[in-house]
C-alpha cells in the first residue's frame, strides 16, 4: 500500500512506532509543500495530522490537503482534548479524530475502518492474540505494543504457534514444522526455544505457552480452557 | 528452513527497528571477542558474500600466505543488543570465519567446535551444556595503578542479601538484559569472595551456548562499565579468596533420550556417561591447557579454594574434578556431569570442543572408569593418593602446554593450525611470565638474602 502522510515532520515516535508495528508505511511532511514535494507517484493513501502541538500550521495543512483537485482523504487528525472545541466548523477538513493518548490499537481501529470506507488500502497480515501481534509482512512481533526483539526462529515458532492457537503440537512436530529438518540439537532445541520465547513474553505472558506434560507445547488457551 | 528467508528476516527486521549499526562478532584463538560494525547498507552483501578482513591483525588467524579472510554473519544468531538501544538500536550476528573460497577457516574456534559436534554427531549424539560462569566486580583502575591489587566493592558473603549494594544491582540488571536477549539464567547468586558473582545459564545445544558465553561476558562487562565498574573473568584476581570458575554441565542426548541415564546404575550413570567420564578423565590433563590458558589460571587451582586439583571423579564432593550432580527421582533428563576445572577466562568453543572430544574418545575406546573419589582429596596425603592412582592437573600453564604439546587428541581435535599456533602463544606467554619479578619475591628475599 501506498504510504501514509504524517504531520508533523519528525513525527511524534509513538505515533510512528503505531504505524510501523501496525504494517502501515508513511512519510512525515512539516508543510502542504512538502507533503506535495515528497508525495508518492500513486498519490498518499491518506493523512495523519497531530494538531496537538501547532494547531494553525495543522488546520492550514488539512485545508490544503482538502483543496486539491482530488481531495486527500481519508484524513484523520489527532487533538487535545481541549482542543475538541476548536473542531466546530472544521469538520469538512477531516475524515475521523482521536484524543491524544489514543491507544495503538484504537489508532489501528480506526485506520481499518476510514480505510473500508474509502475502499482504499488493504490491511497487512496480521495475527493477534491477546496482548501479542504479529505482522508476518514485516516480521516484527510486539508484546502490548511493545516490540519484542526475536531471533530468526524465535520468531518462526512463535509465528507457527500463535497461528494455531489451542492447539497442542508435539515437539517433533514443531521440530519438522518450524525447523523443517533434522537439526543438531533434535527435539531438546524446541524445549530451548521455548524457554527463550517464554524469557522475552516476560514473566506476566510467559503462560501463553503452556507445557502439555508428556505430549508437548501449546499456545493459548484451550478450547475448553486451561 | 531456507537461508534467503532468515536473511529477509534480518534485513527486514533492521528496516522496521531503525537497526544503525551491526556488530560483527567473531572470537579469536584466545576467545576474545572481535566485532567490526556495518551499517545496514552494508549489511545484505555481508550477509551474502560475507565481509573481507585481514586475518593477520587477530591472533591466532595469521597464516603464511594469504592474510584476507571473510566473515560470513550466521543470520540465526542474530539479536538486537538491548543494553545498546538506546535511540539507537544496535544488532549483532555471530560470524563464521571463512578463506575466500567459501571453505572454513582453520583457526575459527567456532569451526573448531562444529567439527566436535560432527563428530558426536556421528556417533548419534546431540551435545548439551550448562556453564556457571563466574566473575569479580572491582572499582575501575585508576591511572598509573596498573598491576596493583584490584578494590572489591562489597563486602558481602555468601548468599548474603544486602540491600543497595551496587554489586547485586548490577548483577540483578544483567540478568533482567539477558532475559530480555532470550539468555535463560537458571540461577544467579553473590559468590564466597567480595564483589565476587556467579551467572548460571540453562543448558542449550554446545554452538549456541559458546555463543552466549561470549554474550554473557560482553553484558557482563558492559553493564558494569555503563555504572563505573569494572567487571573481570580473571581467573584468579585477588589471593587469598576463590578464583572464577566455569563449571560445565554436559550431557549427551541420543535423539530424544538422555544418553547419561541409566536406570540400572546406583548412580543413574549410563555405560556411555561412564565412559565419557572415563574419556575426560584420562585425558585432562591434555586438555587443561584449553581450559585453563592462562598463567594465572594456575593461581585458581590449587589445594583448599573449591577449584578441582586432582584427576578424580565424585558425587557429591567438590574437590573432585568430574562431579556428578545428584538428581531428583525419575528426572531422567537432568542426569549429567559437572567438568570443575575450565575458567571463566578460557576460549568457550575450544573448551567445550576439547571436553566433548576427550569423552566421546572414552566413549569410541570403551575406558573404564575407576572408583568414585572417597574422601575430600584435599586431605589425602601424596603417599595415599600415589596409592591410590589419583593423578594431579597441571599445575602451571608451562607443564599443561607440556601435556598438552604430546597430545594427539588435542592436535587432531584443534586442528593443526591452531593446535600449533596455541603451542606456541601459550609458551611465549610462559617465558614473559618467567623473566617477571614479582611482589611476592621482593617481600619474601629483598630484604632477608
Amino acid at each position: 500500500m501506498e504510504p501514509l502522510l504524517l504531520f508533523p515532520d519528525p513525527a511524534p515516535p509513538p505515533l510512528a512506532q503505531a504505524l510501523d508495528m501496525g504494517g502501515y508505511p508513511w512519510k512525515a511532511a512539516s508543510s502542504a509543500q512538502m507533503a506535495d514535494r515528497i508525495e508518492p507517484d500513486d498519490g498518499w493513501s491518506g493523512a495523519i495530522v497531530c494538531a496537538d502541538a501547532d494547531p494553525d500550521a495543522a488546520f492550514a495543512l488539512c485545508r490544503a490537503l482538502r483543496k486539491r483537485d482530488v481531495p486527500l482523504a481519508p484524513l484523520l487528525l489527532v487533538v487535545d482534548l481541549e482542543q475538541l472545541d476548536e473542531l466546530e466548523l472544521r469538520e469538512d477538513l477531516f475524515d475521523d479524530f482521536c484524543v491524544v493518548a489514543w491507544k495503538g490499537r484504537e489508532l489501528e481501529a480506526r485506520l481499518a475502518h476510514l480505510f473500508w470506507r474509502t475502499g482504499r488500502g488493504t490491511r497487512p497480515d496480521l495475527v493477534e492474540y491477546g496482548p501479542l501481534v504479529l505482522n508476518l509482512e514485516t516480521y516484527q512481533a510486539a508484546l502490548s505494543g511493545r516490540p519484542m526483539d526475536l531471533t530468526y526462529m524465535e520468531y518462526e515458532l512463535l509465528k507457527f504457534l500463535a497461528t494455531h492457537p489451542g492447539k497442542v503440537f508435539t515437539r517433533e512436530t514443531l521440530l519438522s514444522r518450524v525447523w523443517g529438518y533434522e537439526y543438531y540439537g533434535g527435539a531438546r532445541t524446541v524445549d530451548v526455544h521455548i524457554r527463550r520465547l517464554r524469557a522475552k513474553l516476560g514473566e506476566e505472558q510467559a503462560n501463553l505457552i503452556s507445557t502439555v506434560r508428556s505430549v508437548g507445547y501449546r499456545f493459548g488457551q484451550g478450547r475448553w480452557g486451561a | 528452513m531456507p537461508v534467503e528467508r532468515q536473511q529477509d528476516y534480518v534485513l527486514r527486521t533492521v528496516e522496521e527497528r531503525g537497526v544503525r549499526f551491526v556488530q560483527l562478532w567473531f572470537t579469536d584463538v584466545l576467545g576474545r571477542p572481535k566485532s567490526f560494525q556495518i551499517t545496514p547498507a552494508e549489511l545484505e552483501n555481508a550477509l551474502q558474500e560475507g565481509m573481507t578482513f585481514d586475518g593477520s591483525t587477530i591472533d591466532g588467524f595469521s597464516r603464511v600466505q594469504e592474510s584476507d579472510v571473510l566473515a560470513m554473519p550466521d543470520a540465526k544468531t542474530f539479536q538486537l543488543l538491548p543494553y545498546l538501544a538506546e535511540g539507537a538500536p544496535v544488532a549483532r550476528v555471530v560470524c563464521d570465519v571463512v578463506n575466500l573460497d567459501g571453505s572454513s577457516f582453520e583457526g575459527d574456534p567456532r569451526h573448531v567446535l562444529r567439527r566436535a559436534l560432527e563428530r558426536a554427531r556421528g556417533l548419534g549424539f546431540s551435545f548439551f551444556v550448562a556453564p556457571e560462569l563466574e566473575y569479580f566486580y572491582f572499582s575501575p583502575p585508576a591511572n598509573g595503578t596498573e598491576g596493583v591489587a584490584p578494590v572489591p566493592l562489597d563486602r558481602g558473603s555468601y548468599f548474603d542479601l544486602t540491600i543497595n549494594d551496587l554489586s547485586s544491582e548490577l548483577r540483578r540488571e544483567t540478568v533482567l538484559t539477558l532475559e530480555d536477549m532470550g539468555i535463560p539464567v537458571e540461577y544467579s547468586q553473590h559468590e564466597d569472595a567480595p564483589s565476587q558473582h556467579e551467572i548460571d545459564l540453562r543448558y542449550t545445544d554446545a554452538m549456541t551456548m559458546a555463543d552466549t558465553v561470549m554474550t554473557v561476558r560482553m553484558v557482563v562487562k558492559e553493564i558494569a562499565a555503563s555504572h563505573g565498574v569494572m567487571a573481570t573473568f580473571m581467573p584468579k584476581p585477588l589471593p587469598g579468596v576463590q578464583g572464577s570458575g566455569m563449571h560445565t554441565h554436559m550431557s549427551l542426548f541420543d535423539a530424544d533420550n538422555n544418553a547419561f541415564y541409566g536406570d540400572a546404575d546406583e548412580y543413574s550413570l549410563s555405560p556411555v556417561a561412564r565412559q565419557f567420564i572415563a574419556g575426560v578423565l584420562t585425558h585432562a590433563r591434555e586438555l587443561t591447557a584449553v581450559t585453563n590458558q592462562w598463567v594465572n589460571s594456575y593461581k585458581r587451582l590449587i589445594v583448599g579454594y573449591e577449584a578441582p586439583v586432582y584427576i578424580s571423579w565424585a558425587r557429591n564432593n567438590r574437590s573432585a574434578l568430574v562431579r556428578v550432580p545428584p538428581t531428583k527421582k525419575g528426572k531422567r533428563d537432568s542426569t549429567r556431569i559437572e567438568y570443575r576445572a575450565p575458567d571463566s577466562a578460557a576460549n568457550p568453543y575450544l573448551a567445550f570442543a576439547a571436553v566433548l572430544a576427550a569423552g566421546l574418545t572414552g566413549i569410541e575406546k570403551g575406558y573404564e572408569l575407576p572408583e568414585e573419589a572417597a574422601a575430600n582429596l584435599y586431605e589425602l596425603s601424596p603417599a595415599q593418593r600415589l596409592a591410590e592412582g589419583i593423578e594431579a592437573l597441571p599445575g602451571s600453564l608451562s607443564e599443561a602446554v607440556e601435556a598438552m604439546e604430546r597430545s594427539e587428541l588435542m592436535a587432531e581435535i584443534l586442528g593443526e593450525h591452531v593446535f600449533e599456533w596455541f603451542v606456541r602463544n601459550k609458551r611465549a606467554e610462559w617465558a614473559d611470565y618467567k623473566a617477571e619479578v614479582t611482589a611476592f619475591e621482593w617481600r619474601r628475599y629483598l630484604t632477608s638474602l
